[in-house]
């Protein structure tokens, strides 16, 4: 039986990883900087909280703050992945190097670094299974709205999620108000359109782009920590973020930059990301294989149609993926 | 005028770049409120250089600059307008997608109006958000409605026309000059530098433009042109700077020198601009061009029903303001441009003629049509940057030959043979091309497209950039050429320069064919107009052929 | 004109230079200029000292978080390498694969052309493979499954990097993300066929396949089960080697790769060379997945590329896309893995320490590049001085 309310919720609650990601990594195309670490990043995001958590709840026996249990977690993601982007930054930025290949290298490090940690803690804890629960904590974070299950359906769609899914959407409506209405925005913009002149209108162009990387990383880590602690309910296993962080990108061109259209292009990905298993396929559990194929072919169609139609708005920001200095103008 | 403070002076102005260039030496230059001031030099004089630091792209190695009679630090883009000072570039600084007030407004922290002062603050905090606070100005949102308003005020006041919702990409080049200039006033600048202003401008737009910078002198305005062109300095300006490789010759009034004294200036010795001009020998037709229409991958038309004959062993003149088709008919002729209409034939020597119109280059030579072609980017076409000169030389024949490796052993002779003949100055032929001097990467391209013996030899801006001994090098292996029984065609932009070597002259106007004349005969004046102007040929002058191939417009 | 081209050469900093005498508050302590060029031997030895202070600092980062002796770390590590001959075969297998991936992307990176899926495209050739031995193995003569093993292995890891390719060419079409999502399809085609051929049903595994007839396996030669694949690769090397630097059409890659304009000028036609080039660079990634099902693993999973088209990436542009290089930094990576997993067994640590090691040498590595192309002056001390990493 299909169950419409549940396969919704389920996709939105899917979404909200890709939406960060994705949120993230448009704030850094925009400033011109091509960040293919960011599924490193959500790693690290995600067992820096982990960590957070982990000690925090080693320290306290009884009930936890609900405070610090949340602030704790929140503020070790944010600083993991704040201290990414920053890598990612003084590598490209400052050091000028080759973008895409500082991505992928990022990407090696962070996922070894979460798995190696996540190991290290399951080991700690002497669990039998492959994985760590931080159920207390996730308990904080998953909080639903109270009126929730008093709407059926209507609660279940709306109400059903933890603080960090409204957060998500907050930020990328947040982000979408700074890139288009501000002057920050303005001048970031500028920055990954054209640096020589955003340099030439006095606009500290190293700066900037320090600043979009490090937020961009600092929101796609939230993403790490949405998944483990309300969507996994607090279990780490290794390696089970999966490919999220590369959707994240994918989802960025599929969005053309914006990261309002995020909010909905997110959840129709995680629905597709899910949709395997809602489709009756009496029990083949090949067909289901290649159900999941759906959000990557999906891309692909996407990346082809983008790249056909040539609206000038459309197209990536011009100075994508290519280092800036001065003097090569 | 003596009297007044300048609003600028420099003093001892130099500036190196690395360790050998030097761009600028002691440079002492004054620009005064209420005048125009004409820049002159000769290319790579350093005339951009000593402008770039005024507006804060460049920092003087040594020497002091003084607004208003106080000395000042400029180190930044940020400063400049901060001291009234507002640059419009050569090549525009514009954001392509942004609309004109976007543009207009970035790097600012305010609508309002910008005071007029000395701020001092080079050190200014940055707060978290990257905005920049001062002292004096507080940021505040972005209100790109008042904006708007703004720039509407401003163009009331100069006549410009510029609607602010308008995106750059959108605009014709003259637009895109009127949104620098507009964002250069929003700024508040009162001195007002031109990197060249008329090169992408039809006489109409510099005449409008110069309406306005008369308008703005009269304004109290300091403006201060950058040029090479005499005629003018003679028009717009009050004053006249000369600069020769970076250092300061002398200034001189307006009205009271003339063009051949500015010139002697300029290049340093009495130039008798006299370039050889052979007769032409075995002059028959070679490349015959019928009604030839191309327009560009947007869809402007760029060349309009062109129609000419191009004979061996002359050198036919392209003149024309910039922009106006020249690129597109090389282009088109050398099979890189999709043609719309028309026919662009090849007659070889004995007689037979064939169309090579919608050939790419390959299938160009296959037909055994030698045609080489010297483009007007040098290092984004015709050469590879990074690469040396063997295998620059190497990318017009590595095709040769059945067997599936290149050869090297040939482009490393021709490369030897080219550096030895044109004496090309590089530490070995295995130097990457970029990092020679513009002169020198001229004389490699040029080098090798003539070594592959052609018999048509196409030519766009070829001495662009160049001194005058370089260029001069470039004219007589252009005769060379001619007198061997080359179709040489010569795309220039220097009016003298083509009157005393093309043995006939084509005009294009906003990609027609306006005329062609004879260049033993034809004057400087008349093939200006026709420059201008389809309708303007000017009947009876001495000298003008109508186009003999031109038949009646269909 | 002139001042512009004069920039490429060399020239100060601009942001970064300002006037000594007049202002000295306003002096910035470190100024840039771009290199001319570095000798070949002075690079080397930057990127030596680059590697060596990733080791001091990866020594740091095992003593930190795990509180071991790091020379007995590094001990085991080179012991995990070279301990045994056994370890050695596998040492020299893991670079012959990862050597072959890189040599197949590089001919598309030195096209810029950022082929992202040499995961998908060796998934391809592997699962190709693996279909010839299950279903054709019993029927097929040994060497002709072998001829049509290695063809459709070729063949597919083709078709998957050409389809990008082509998009590439006709509609520019975003070929880094086109690649990416390719190679999780190609996983998912592995998942679906894995689950139809599973042996024993419901295990979700393939198992080795023809274990009894060994149809369809590559002999071992001399007893050396890997010494045919190593081979396979040094014969790919020094041909890939030859084709970039002596062919005409590794010479028109070069000129499509460096600028477009100039390719057309002289007559390339740049389309067809960019999905020619991508047959070649996929259809060596397919070889890969051959080697590794035939002459190998003997099975198929989803996790049998393990990675190896991004540390691919990683050796091809360590290397400058020399492939005489890539046999030095392909052996560096190999090495880095086989020495982690030694030491996580040894010292019962996390099997991904291994990518956290190769991460950190992978960052100094390419951070050591900006001293090689660019010159820092140190300006507060009145002398150049130039900082290592």
């Amino acid at each position: 039986m299909f169950d419409i309310a549940t396969f919704i919720s389920r996709a939105i609650v899917q979404s909200i990883p890709l939406l960060y990601g994705c949120t993230g990594e448009t704030i850094s195309e925009k400033s011109g900087s091509l960040n293919l670490g960011i599924p490193g990043v959500m790693y690290v995001g995600g067992i820096s909280g982990v960590i957070g958590s982990f000690l925090y709840e080693q320290s306290t026996d009884g009930e936890l703050n609900t405070f610090l249990a949340i602030i704790i977690p929140l503020l070790a993601c944010l600083l993991g992945s704040l201290l990414m982007g920053l890598l990612f930054s003084f590598l490209t930025i400052t050091l000028r190097a080759n973008q895409n290949v500082v991505g992928l290298a990022m990407t090696t490090f962070g996922v070894g670094f979460g798995n190696f940690f996540g190991g290290s803690l399951i080991k700690l804890t002497g669990s039998d299974v492959p994985s760590l629960a931080l159920s207390r904590t996730s308990h904080c974070f998953a909080k639903q709205l109270p009126f929730a299950d008093d709407l059926g359906w209507f609660g279940k769609i709306f109400f059903s999620y933890g603080f960090l899914a409204y957060a998500g959407i907050a930020v990328a409506i947040i982000t979408s108000y700074i890139l288009k209405r501000t002057r920050i925005g303005l001048h970031i913009r500028a920055i990954g359109e054209n640096p020589a002149t955003a340099d030439a209108a006095g606009i500290n162009i190293n700066k900037y782009k320090y600043i979009s990387v490090c937020a961009g990383c600092m929101i796609a880590g939230l993403g790490g920590l949405y998944y483990v602690m309300d969507y996994a309910s607090g279990v780490w296993s290794n390696d089970a973020f999966g490919d999220r962080g590369w959707l994240a990108i994918a989802l960025v061109i599929f969005t053309i930059w914006r990261p309002n259209i995020a909010i909905f292009a997110s959840m129709l990905f995680g629905g597709l990301y899910i949709l395997y298993l809602f489709v009756p396929t009496g029990g083949n559990m090949a067909v289901k294989e290649l159900y999941k194929m759906l959000p990557y072919i999906v891309t692909i169609i996407v990346l082809i149609i983008t790249g056909m139609r040539n609206k000038r708005e459309n197209q990536p920001p011009e100075s994508l993926g290519l280092p800036y200095f001065r003097e090569e103008r | 005028m003596e009297n007044k403070i300048p609003a600028v002076s420099m003093r001892g102005i130099t500036k190196t770049f690395g360790s050998s260039v030097i761009a600028n030496k002691d440079v002492d230059l004054d620009i005064y409120r209420g005048e125009v001031l004409s820049l002159l030099g000769e290319n790579g004089s350093g005339k951009t250089t000593l402008m770039n630091m005024l507006s804060g792209i460049y920092y003087p190695d040594s020497g002091q600059i003084m607004i208003d009679g106080k000395p000042v630090t400029i180190s930044s883009p940020r400063e400049a307008f901060d001291y009234g000072i507002g640059m419009i570039h050569q090549h525009f600084k514009l954001v392509d997608v942004f609309t004109a007030a976007e543009n207009i407004v970035l790097g600012l922290d305010s609508e309002e109006v910008p005071e007029q002062a000395a701020a001092n603050e080079s050190e200014e905090a940055l707060d978290a958000e990257g905005g920049r606070k001062t002292k004096k100005k507080k940021r505040s949102k972005l209100n790109l409605k008042k904006a708007s308003e703004r720039i509407r005020q401003i163009c009331d006041e100069y006549g410009f026309d510029v609607d602010p919702k308008q995106k750059i990409y959108n605009m014709s080049v003259s637009q895109k000059q009127t949104v620098e200039i507009v964002k250069a006033l929003y700024r508040g600048a009162e001195i007002l530098i031109l990197d060249e202003p008329t090169a992408v401008l039809t006489p109409q737009e510099a005449d409008k433009l110069f309406a306005v910078l008369r308008n703005m002198r009269e304004d109290g305005k300091a403006i201060v042109i950058i040029t090479h062109k005499l005629h003018e300095v003679e028009s717009i300006s009050d004053r006249v700077a000369i600069l020769r490789k970076g250092e300061f010759i002398g200034q001189l009034i307006t009205k009271e020198t003339n063009a051949q004294e500015m010139t002697n200036m300029m290049v340093g010795r009495e130039v008798a601009l006299n370039i050889d001009r052979p007769e032409p020998l075995f002059s028959s037709p070679r490349l015959k061009i019928d009604g030839l229409t191309v327009r560009s991958s947007d869809g402007v038309l760029k060349l309009d029903d062109v129609s000419f004959t191009a004979n061996s062993g002359e050198i036919l003149g392209i003149a024309g303001i910039s922009g106006c088709g020249q690129k597109e008919l090389l282009e088109a002729i050398a099979g890189l441009q999709p043609v719309e209409k028309g026919t662009i034939k090849y007659i070889a020597d004995d007689g037979t003629a064939s169309d090579i119109v919608g050939k790419d280059p390959t299938e160009i030579s296959a037909m055994g049509v030698a045609l080489s072609f010297v483009p007007e980017d040098r290092l984004g076409m015709g050469l590879v940057g990074t690469m040396d000169l063997a295998d620059n030389m190497m990318l017009r024949s590595f095709r040769k030959g059945k067997s599936l490796f290149t050869d090297r052993k040939t482009p490393r002779e021709l490369a030897e043979k080219v550096v030895d003949e044109l004496e090309i100055n590089t530490e070995s032929i295995s130097t990457p091309v970029r990092k020679l001097s513009g002169g020198n990467v001229q004389k490699v391209l040029v080098g090798r497209e003539i070594a592959s013996a052609p018999t048509v030899l196409l030519s766009a801006y070829v001495v662009r950039g160049l001194d005058i001994n370089s260029s001069y090098t470039i004219y007589d292996l252009l005769n060379q050429q001619k007198q061997k029984g080359v179709a040489v065609v010569y795309v220039g932009e220097d009016l003298d320069v083509l009157l005393e070597l093309c043995d006939r002259i084509m005009v294009l106007c906003d990609g027609k064919v306006s005329g062609i004349v004879d260049g033993r005969t034809a004057d400087k004046n008349g093939i200006g107009m026709m420059m201008t102007s389809l309708h303007q040929v000017p009947e009876g002058e001495e000298g003008i052929n109508r186009n003999p191939e031109r038949r009646s417009r269909r | 004109m002139n001042e512009k081209e004069s920039k490429s050469n060399e020239m100060t900093s601009v942001s970064e230079n300002k006037n000594k005498t007049n202002h000295e508050n306003r002096e910035p302590l470190l100024h840039i200029t771009r290199r001319s060029e570095m000798e070949w031997k002075k690079a080397w030895l930057i990127r030596l000292a680059a590697i060596l202070a990733s080791l001091i600092v990866c020594a740091i980062a095992v003593t930190l978080a795990t509180g071991l002796d790091p020379i007995s770390v590094y001990g085991s590590m080179f012991d995990g390498a070279f301990g045994s001959s056994r370890k050695t075969w596998i040492l020299g297998k893991e670079t012959a694969l990862l050597l072959c991936v890189a040599l197949a992307l590089t001919p598309a990176f030195k096209m810029k052309f950022w082929n992202l899926g040499g995961e998908g495209q060796i998934m391809i050739g592997a699962l190709v493979t693996a279909a010839c031995m299950i279903c054709l193995g019993n029927t097929l003569p040994e060497p002709v499954l072998m001829i049509v093993m290695f063809a459709g292995a070729v063949g597919a890891g083709a078709i998957w990097a050409g389809i990008p390719a082509f998009f590439k060419a006709k509609w520019n079409t975003n070929e880094t993300l086109f690649t990416l999502m390719m190679n999780y399809v190609a996983i998912q085609l592995v998942a679906f066929f894995v689950i139809v051929w599973e042996v024993p049903k419901g295990s979700g595994k393939i198992g080795i396949i023809n274990q009894s007839t060994m149809a369809g396996w590559i002999p071992s030669i001399g007893g050396e089960k890997y010494l045919f694949m190593i081979l396979v690769v040094v014969i790919v090397t020094i041909g890939m080697y030859v084709y970039l630097k002596y062919s005409k059409h590794g010479y028109e890659i070069s000129v499509v790769g460096e600028s477009r304009n100039t390719a057309r000028y002289v007559g390339i036609k740049v389309d067809k060379v960019i999905i020619r080039t991508l047959l070649l660079s996929g259809g060596l990634c397919g070889l890969t997945g051959w080697l590794m099902v035939s002459a190998s693993d003997h099975t198929i999973t989803t996790t049998l590329a393990g990675g190896r088209g991004f540390l691919g990436v990683m050796v091809a542009w360590l290397a400058q896309f020399n492939p005489a290089a890539m046999v030095a930094s392909s052996l560096l990576l190999a090495f880095m893995s086989r020495g982690a997993s030694e030491i996580s067994t040894h010292f019962q640590l996390n099997q991904s320490f291994g990518d956290i090691i190769t991460g950190i040498v992978l960052f100094f590595i390419i951070g050591c590049e900006f001293f090689i192309n660019y010159k820092v002056h140190v300006r507060k001390t009145g002398k150049e001085s130039e900082a290592d990493v």
